[in-house]
C-alpha cells in the first residue's frame, strides 16, 4: 500500500499546468467541498441550537428521542457485533484458503453494496412479512420480526456486511499463511494461533471495518424504514425519527437529533484518519 | 471486545421494557392525524383508567394512507387503524384481517370526524385565488401530492373532478378540466405532509390543495401573517374511516378496550378533541359550537358524486386509470 502511495506523489517535474491553473483546480475542490460538505454541517448545528442550549437538550431528553437513541444503539451494538464476527470468519476463509466457488463468495459479500436499501428491506417483507415466504408460519408460532427489533436487525445486518469482510480480505491475503504455519509448527492450537497471531496482525484493519459498519448501522435509512413500520417510541431508529419531526414541523427537535448522527461521523472520520495512518505504519516494516 | 457490546446490549433491552400499561393498543393512521392522535390518546386514556380503572398505552404509527394499509396487510400489528379513506381499509380487510362489513359497525359510515378539501394560498392571495376555475389559470402553480400514493391527494382530485363535473356538466369536461389542472403541478409528493412541507417550507407553488386541517395547522404552526386559507364555495366532504383489526384485536385480546377507543369518538368528549384539531365534527351541538372555525362550503359525498371509493378507485386511480392516462399526455 505505502509503494504505491509513494508512486502516486506528485511530482513538480511532470506538472506542466501553470501556477494559475493549479490554483484555480484547489481553489474548485476546496470551494465545492464548502458547498457540499461544511455548509449543509453548519445548517444541521446551526438549526439544532437555533432556540438556545436549553431547547436542544429538551429535544433531546423527549421520551421519543431516548427510544429512538436507545433503539439506534441496540441495533448497532447487534449488527455490528454479529458482523464482527461473520466478517472475520469470511474474511478468513477467503483469505487463507482456496476453495471452489471463492470469487462468488467474494461478489456476494459485496452484494449488499450494489443492492437500493430499499430493495433490501422490501427482501425481508417479501420473506417474513404475513403475505410473505415465512409469514404464516411465523404468525402460527407467534414470532414477530418484521416491524419490531429483528426485523429491523436484520435489515441493518444486510446492508451492512461487507465493511468488516471488505477491510480485512486485502490485509489478510497480503499477510499470508507463513506466520500462522509457524505457529502451528510450534505447537500451537488453532484458537491460540487465532488470538495471539492472527488478531494482532489484523486488529486495525478489524477496527477499521467495525468503525465504518458502526457508521452505517445507525445512519441506515432507507432498509429500516421499510421494515420499521415507524411505532413512536418503538421502532423508529434515529435517522426515521429526523424525518417524522421534520415533517411535524418540530425543526430544532429534528435538527438536534441529527445533530447526534453528525456528531457521530465526524467521530467516525476522525477515527477513520487515525486508523489509515496506523495501518499504513503497521505495514511499512511488512513489505517485503 | 464482543462482551461489553453484548452487556450493553441487554441493558438497553431491560431498561426499553420497563414501563408496561394493563393495555398496549397501536394504533396505525394516516400523515395529518399526528396531533389529533396525540391529544385524543391521552384524554381516552384518562377516561378509560378513571372508567375501568386500568391503564392503557395507545402507540401510534403514520404515513401515507396506503402505505400504512400495506404495513398492516404485511404484518404490522394494528388494534386499529384509522386511515385516510375506506379503500385503503377494504385493502387490509380484503385479506381477512377486518370483517367485510366494517363500515357499518360504526355510525356515520364509521368517520367519527370528516374534513374537505380547502386552498392554502400566499399572504394577500396575490394570484387572487378563489374557487377552482382559478388554479388552472396562467402562471397558477398548484402542490397536491400523488393520489397514487396519498389518500388525501385522491380527495384533491376528486373535490376537483366533482366541481368541474357539476359546473361543466359532463365527466368528459371534468376529465379535461382535470388535466388542465395537473399540468399546473410542479411536483407530487407521495404524501399529503410531504407536500405542505414543500409548500410552506421550501416556497415552492402559489396554492396548495390540503385538507382543510392540514391546512389550519401549518397556518398555526407558521402564522396568519404568512399564509390564509381559501374554502372554494363547493368541495368534497372527506370521510376518513376507523376501525378495529378484528384478527389483530382478537389475538391480542384487546378487542373491548378497542371498541371503547373508537365508541370514544362518539362521546362529546372526543368530538370536541376533533373541532379543537380543525377536523369537522359530527355531533350537531359540538358543530354548532365551533361554527365560526369552520368556513360554510357546499359539500357533496364520494356516494353521491362517484358511486363509493370502489368504483372511484377502479376508475381513476388504478392502474391504466384515468389519472395514468391523463397524467401521461
Amino acid at each position: 500500500m505505502s509503494e504505491q502511495a509513494l508512486s502516486h506523489q506528485p511530482r513538480d517535474d511532470v506538472h506542466t499546468e501553470p501556477g494559475a491553473i493549479r490554483f484555480v483546480i484547489v481553489a474548485l475542490a476546496v470551494l465545492f467541498l464548502l458547498v457540499f460538505v461544511v455548509l449543509p454541517l453548519v445548517v444541521v448545528f446551526a438549526s439544532a441550537f437555533s432556540r438556545g442550549i436549553s431547547a436542544y437538550f429538551t429535544a433531546l431528553g423527549q421520551p421519543e428521542a431516548l427510544a429512538a437513541i436507545k433503539l439506534t444503539l441496540l441495533i448497532a451494538a447487534i449488527s455490528v457485533s454479529l458482523n464482527l464476527v461473520f466478517g472475520v470468519i469470511a474474511a478468513w476463509a477467503i483469505a487463507k484458503f482456496d476453495f471452489a466457488g471463492k470469487t462468488f463468495l467474494i461478489s456476494l459479500i459485496d452484494l449488499p453494496f450494489s443492492v437500493s436499501p430499499v430493495i433490501s428491506g422490501l427482501v425481508f417483507v417479501l420473506l417474513f412479512g404475513a403475505q410473505g415466504f415465512f409469514g404464516p408460519w411465523l404468525q402460527a408460532h407467534d414470532v414477530r420480526i418484521l416491524f419490531a427489533v429483528p426485523g429491523i436487525a436484520l435489515a441493518t445486518i444486510f446492508v451492512t456486511f461487507p465493511f468488516v469482510a471488505r477491510a480485512l480480505i486485502p490485509l489478510m491475503q497480503e499477510q499470508g499463511t507463513q506466520e500462522e504455519e509457524a505457529a502451528i509448527s510450534l505447537g500451537a492450537s488453532g484458537l491460540q494461533t487465532f488470538f495471539r497471531v492472527t488478531l494482532p496482525n489484523i486488529k486495525w484493519g478489524l477496527l477499521y471495518g467495525v468503525l465504518l459498519c458502526n457508521a452505517r448501522a445507525m445512519g441506515e435509512f432507507g432498509a429500516v424504514s421499510v421494515v420499521s413500520g415507524h411505532i413512536r417510541g418503538e421502532t423508529n431508529t434515529m435517522p426515521l425519527l429526523v424525518e417524522i419531526l421534520y415533517n411535524e414541523y418540530q425543526f430544532v427537535a429534528s435538527f438536534a437529533i441529527a445533530s447526534l448522527l453528525a456528531m457521530l461521523a465526524l467521530i467516525t472520520l476522525l477515527a477513520k484518519t487515525i486508523l489509515e495512518r496506523r495501518l499504513d505504519e503497521r505495514q511499512v516494516p511488512s513489505d517485503h | 471486545m464482543i462482551r461489553p457490546v453484548l452487556a450493553a446490549a441487554a441493558g438497553l433491552l431491560l431498561a426499553g421494557s420497563a414501563y408496561a400499561a394493563d393495555f398496549s393498543l397501536l394504533n396505525v393512521s394516516y400523515d395529518p392525524t399526528r396531533e389529533l392522535y396525540a391529544e385524543f390518546n391521552k384524554a381516552f386514556a384518562a377516561a378509560w383508567q378513571k372508567e375501568t380503572g386500568k391503564s392503557v398505552e395507545v402507540k401510534q404509527s403514520h404515513g401515507g394512507s396506503g402505505s400504512q394499509a400495506r404495513a398492516v396487510i404485511d404484518g404490522l400489528q394494528a388494534d386499529i387503524v384509522t386511515l385516510a379513506l375506506a379503500y385503503d381499509i377494504d385493502a387490509v380487510a380484503a385479506k381477512g384481517l377486518i370483517a367485510p362489513d366494517w363500515q357499518k359497525r360504526l355510525p356515520l359510515n364509521a368517520s367519527p370526524y370528516t374534513s374537505t378539501i380547502v386552498f392554502l394560498v400566499r399572504k394577500g392571495n396575490p394570484k387572487g385565488i378563489r374557487d377552482w376555475d382559478d388554479l388552472v389559470k396562467k402562471g397558477v402553480e398548484v402542490i397536491t401530492p400523488n393520489p397514487k400514493t396519498s389518500g388525501g391527494a385522491r380527495w384533491n382530485y376528486l373535490a376537483a373532478w366533482g366541481y368541474a363535473e357539476k359546473k361543466l356538466g359532463s365527466a368528459d369536461k371534468a376529465r379535461q378540466f382535470v388535466a388542465e389542472l395537473f399540468k399546473h403541478v410542479p411536483v407530487l409528493d407521495t404524501g399529503a405532509r410531504g407536500s405542505t412541507v414543500t409548500f410552506v417550507e421550501r416556497g415552492v407553488g402559489d396554492v396548495l390543495l390540503a385538507w382543510e386541517n392540514e391546512a389550519f395547522l401549518a397556518q398555526r404552526e407558521f402564522g396568519k401573517d404568512k399564509f390564509e386559507i381559501v374554502a372554494p364555495p363547493l368541495s368534497i366532504l372527506a370521510e376518513p374511516p376507523v376501525t378495529i383489526v378484528d384478527k389483530v384485536a382478537d389475538k391480542k385480546g384487546t378487542r373491548a378496550v378497542a371498541e371503547a377507543y373508537l365508541k370514544y369518538w362518539y362521546s362529546r368528549e372526543g368530538q370536541e378533541i376533533a373541532a379543537r384539531n380543525s377536523y369537522r365534527p359530527r355531533d350537531s351541538e359540538i358543530a354548532k359550537e365551533y361554527e365560526k372555525s369552520f368556513a360554510k362550503v357546499e359539500l357533496f359525498t364520494i356516494d353521491e358524486a362517484f358511486g363509493g371509493w370502489t368504483r372511484a378507485q377502479k376508475e381513476h386511480f388504478a392502474e391504466g386509470g384515468i389519472f395514468d392516462q391523463i397524467y401521461k399526455n
